[in-house]
């Protein structure tokens, strides 16, 4: 990078110049497009990985009886669907949305650490190959569930030392990426671009960071010692050497919930930037929006034991968790509120981002509608490991945070390609996953009260109706997925034209820069008059 | 990127990343913070709680509490373990001694450590035993059969919802200790 | 282009028209949809919250969609709505939707809270028993009558569940749900349990009974159940903690008796259990 401040606007200096080619260009990447891109890819090869896995758990679960797999590699199923999900997926893809988007949007040249960025991503694809490996090796993948909770999880076989080397390796990555995200933010904002002033997306983005690096190292700690234990004879969370198996729940739940939030926060960023550019209003409250997303993420650390309440807590801490879990309805409140707010007098047109942003407020909120319901300590003894809480969190996590990525990508893909994509095509993509995603999560919310706990491989015969529709409903999300991928090849080898400024009421500082993009994002930071025009919310 | 900046950006990520690490040993900190939390509410090791206090109380005759004795093996190993009373009326305040039994049929010599537990786990900060063979490991000769008394007394401040308390040991030898982490 | 899109679907429906003709289930499930009230005081007390909640749920949900949806139907640019580009902050209507949902919350806090300290009072018990989980079971121990027996899967589901057993798990009743040895309780009774395990974490639930607790081992775990005196008979659940391979094959089956037939029972078992084995050995491991 350049050693001297350049002299003049256009300066260049002879390492920018040179732009690698071929496989250079991205096992050596250091250009935040490059990484961001290929954290996308990445997350979306892994997506359709641990989507593979979902399909054959929802296979299985068709009809009772066990007719494919055996229970062993059912619930390694359930494990590593879990892990290549958060992972490989979801997380991977929000660091990919990071890279492409906050230079973009703060008005600088790249990220702050570009072969720290180098490192983060390829740790990933490494990690992920020996998680998968475990498949392979004798006693089968790590089948305790993604929580990994002792004593059971000590009972895997060979998987056991890889997937904890895995689960640190992912750690690492994401832990890097965080620090990247935050120095980039707080140190590379062009001049006169207040925190206040950044955009939603940016600080989401900044709050998930910082609760990143908290809780992933405690995650790398609790399996640490799970290791040791396994290994070494200490007996961290073994009775009979004192310890005590509930500790571990009680230190994984400390990173674990907030975790949830680490999946779910950009996505409440993503939507925060689409609703207001196909509503043609600023967002509504973006002081409280900021305000909300900090609380939430504060919020995240005193709630843990709610996941926990039967594992015979004192009345003091079931009533504390309880309540505490009940606040975070709060924020969340706000932030449906300020969205919803922010589509009253407005002017909205339904390209395909602002679909599955709408699609995310509805789902979203019935997510957090059994969330709220979840937290009622007494009920959640009733719904605790059934169906139910499979069917609350997938509401979250897949309307909310899978659909908010489709949508971002769908938001932002013609500014990365200057091209636009098939609008019908994405429609029919975007229909078709809105209503899977409901046939394949909503009977669960049936199954759940009337009593069929989650993770089993086969199930007593009055469960049979809900589960085929559940299982035709995940086929159906499964394939429609296909078209996802189809849609950005075709948009990138054969899409028209898209205009710097692709949808008429986007606002921000990535759409002021030229479509094709330069190589080199902000190479001089954007202007007061362009902060102004771009900032402006 | 000038030096400069360049410099600053050095700075923050160290700050970071020694502030990951502060994270990663906070992990390990939780450890012995949890402890804390379960000598304040009487959850899980009460071996501590034991040995905290002797209170000197009355003892308190018209409060009668009972008190049952479970003995229990891991799935391994091979012991014969077994309370010789099953349950004991007791005062508050009042000191008293229930027996445990236990056989070594392991064919060896070896060190065996029964680990205690109280249902429910609010009682333990009022359960005090004074003498526990919980305390140390005890060496148990190949066949040997013992008597291992447990004294305990019961504080009189224990919250009067109380009127069933559950001492439960688990007895664990070298052998099964470490299959227990396997 | 549809088409395209709809092909994948033709071929899931031809696929799943495979599994169907393999013939319908015995019992239809469509009507399960709902918690169910149970048989404890408890449990029906857990319902009433249960549905409590879900109706605020329901309320809130109602509103909140119809103002989304009024906005999407109503300002469309398509016809002619035009931004109010100046809304973009209102203290007052901020506070009001920051202090319902604490108002809200508060509400159902406090009912909440009542049937937790009910839950928790473990006063006048009168019958203890001893539950341990293991790979892949239950055994139940009566503490002061020392009755102890083992609750396993039962053989006609064991050997169908097996991978491709060939045997229709339709024509197996309460497939999966079904024990040899259920748990035999008086009804009218404070029944107490203690629950720990003998290797990984269990849990233990009947879902008719309201209450789920962890099975820990080295811990040992309370809970009670008081079945209304009128609603004896069969109650089943299963384990609810992921706890291995065959974690789906260990039920719970709860036979819950007039008290005067429990003691019947419990005399009868006690009996031919001493005599089946006369110097009963005291804690001795089972192979589990």
């Amino acid at each position: 990078m350049a050693q001297h401040a350049p002299a003049a606007a256009h300066a260049h200096d002879d390492h920018h110049d040179h732009k690698p080619h071929g496989w250079r260009r991205w096992v050596f990447a250091t250009n935040h497009k490059d990484i961001g891109t290929m954290y996308l890819v990445f997350a979306g090869i892994m997506f359709f990985v641990g989507g593979l896995m979902a399909m054959v758990i929802r296979l299985e679960l068709f009809k009772p009886g066990m007719q494919f797999v055996d229970p062993l590699l059912f619930n390694s199923m359930t494990t590593m669907h879990a892990l290549f999900m958060i992972f490989g997926a979801v997380m991977p893809a929000w660091t990919g949305l990071a890279n492409w988007q906050i230079p973009m949007q703060i008005g600088a040249p790249d990220m702050a650490l570009p072969r720290l960025n180098n490192f983060s991503f390829w740790i990933l694809p490494f990690a992920s190959a020996i998680l998968l490996l475990t498949l392979l090796v004798p006693g089968g993948g790590p089948a305790g569930g993604w929580t990994l909770y002792p004593p059971l999880a000590l009972q895997t076989a060979d998987a056991f030392p890889m997937t904890i080397f895995a689960i640190h390796l992912m750690g690492v990555s994401s832990i890097l990426g965080s620090i990247n995200v935050i120095v980039t933010i707080m140190n590379m904002r062009a001049p006169g671009l207040s925190l206040l002033r950044m955009p939603l997306f940016v600080w989401s983005w900044l709050i998930t960071a910082y609760l990143l690096i908290a809780v992933m190292p405690v995650l790398a700690g609790a399996v640490t010692m799970l290791l040791t234990d396994h290994y070494f004879g200490t007996t961290f969370f073994t009775a009979a050497g004192g310890g005590d198996p509930v500790m571990y729940q009680h230190i994984f739940w400390f990173f674990g919930h907030p975790e949830v939030y680490i999946l779910i926060l950009p996505a409440f960023g993503v939507v925060s930037e689409i609703i207001p550019a196909f509503a043609r209003k600023p967002i509504f409250g973006y002081e409280a929006m900021v305000y909300a997303i900090a609380s939430i993420a504060f919020l995240s650390f005193i709630v843990w034991a709610h996941h926990m309440f039967t594992v015979g807590m004192p009345l003091a801490g079931q009533i504390f968790f309880m309540l505490s879990t009940m606040l975070i309805a709060i924020p969340t409140g706000v932030k449906v509120f300020n969205w919803s707010a922010t589509m009253w007098k407005s002017s909205m047109t339904f390209e395909p981002p602002m679909l599955f942003a709408l699609a995310f407020l509805f789902l979203f909120t019935i997510g957090g509608f059994s969330g709220l319901m979840l937290a009622i300590a007494p009920a959640d003894f009733q719904y605790h490991d059934t169906y139910f809480v499979v069917a609350h969190f997938h509401y979250v996590l897949v309307p909310g945070a899978v659909f908010s990525i489709l949508g971002a990508v769908y938001y932002w893909l013609p500014k990365w390609t200057s091209k636009m994509y098939d609008h019908k095509l994405a429609k029919v993509h975007f229909w078709l996953s809105a209503i899977f995603v409901n046939v394949l999560f909503f009977p669960q919310h049936f199954l759940g009260l009337a009593g069929m706990p989650r993770r089993i491989p086969d199930y007593a015969t009055q469960f049979t109706d809900w589960n085929m529709v559940s299982s035709i409903g995940a086929f159906g999300f499964g394939l429609s997925q296909l078209l996802f991928p189809y849609i950005i090849w075709k948009c990138v080898r054969s899409g028209a034209p898209a205009p710097a400024r692709a949808w008429e009421g986007a606002h921000g500082l990535e759409w002021e820069l030229p479509s094709p993009l330069p190589y080199h994002t902000w190479e001089t930071p954007p202007s007061a008059a362009v902060i102004a025009r771009g900032a402006e919310h | 990127m000038n030096a400069s900046a360049r410099r600053e950006n050095r700075k923050l990520l160290l700050k970071l990343l020694a502030f990951s690490l502060g994270a990663f040993g906070f992990g390990y900190a939780l450890v012995p913070l949890y402890q804390v939390m379960c000598d304040i509410t009487g959850f899980g090791n009460e071996k501590r709680l034991a040995e905290r206090s002797v209170i000197n109380a009355k003892p308190d005759p018209s409060r009668t509490i009972t008190v049952e004795f479970l003995a229990q093996l891991p799935t391994v190993g091979n012991w014969e373990f077994r309370p010789l009373q099953s349950s004991m009326e007791i005062h508050p305040g009042q000191l008293y001694t229930a027996d445990f039994i236990a056989k070594n049929l392991t064919g060896r010599d070896t060190v065996a450590q029964a680990v205690p537990m109280m249902a429910p786990t609010k009682v333990a900060p009022y359960f005090h035993k004074t003498e526990c063979f919980c305390f140390t490991p005890q060496h148990f000769s190949r066949g040997e059969e013992r008597e291992l008394p447990v004294r305990f007394v019961v504080d009189p401040a224990i919250p009067a919802d109380i009127d069933r308390i559950t001492l439960a040991y688990t007895f664990y030898d070298e052998t099964t200790r470490v299959a227990a982490s396997r | 282009m549809i088409r395209k899109a709809l092909a994948p679907i033709a071929a899931l429906a031809a696929v799943t028209s495979l599994f169907f003709s393999q013939g319908a289930h015995a019992e239809s499930g469509w009507h399960l949809l709902n918690m169910r009230q149970g048989v404890t005081a408890i449990s029906r007390e857990i319902y009433s919250l249960h549905m409590l909640i879900f109706w605020v749920c329901v309320v809130i949900g109602i509103v909140v969609f119809s103002v989304m949806i009024w906005s999407i139907v109503t300002f469309r640019k398509s016809k002619g709505a035009v931004p109010d580009t100046t809304m973009v902050h209102n203290t007052k209507v901020e506070i009001i939707w920051t202090a319902i949902p604490v108002a809200i919350l508060v509400a159902m806090a406090v009912p909440a809270a009542k049937t937790l300290v009910q839950i928790e009072d473990t006063r006048n018990t009168e019958l203890t028993i001893k539950v341990t989980g293991f790979q892949w079971g239950w055994q139940y121990d009566y503490l002061e009558n020392g009755v102890r027996f083992f609750s396993r899967l039962e053989r006609k589901a064991d050997a169908a569940r097996q991978l491709g057993s060939g045997v229709d798990p339709n024509t197996i009743p309460n497939y999966l749900l079904d024990v040899d040895n259920p748990l035999v309780v008086p009804a009218g009774t404070k029944v107490r349990l203690l629950i720990t395990a003998a290797d990984v974490i269990h849990a233990w639930w009947v879902p008719d009974f309201g209450m789920k607790k962890d099975a820990i081992p080295g811990f040992v775990n309370e809970m009670w159940f008081n079945v209304d005196e009128d609603k004896t008979g069969i109650y089943r659940g299963q384990c609810t903690e992921l706890c291995g391979r065959d974690h789906a094959f260990m039920p719970i089956v709860v036979d819950v008796r007039s008290k005067e037939d429990f003691q019947t029972w419990l005399k009868a078992t006690a009996e031919a259990q001493k005599q089946a084995a006369a110097p009963q050995p005291a804690a001795t491991a089972h192979a589990g």
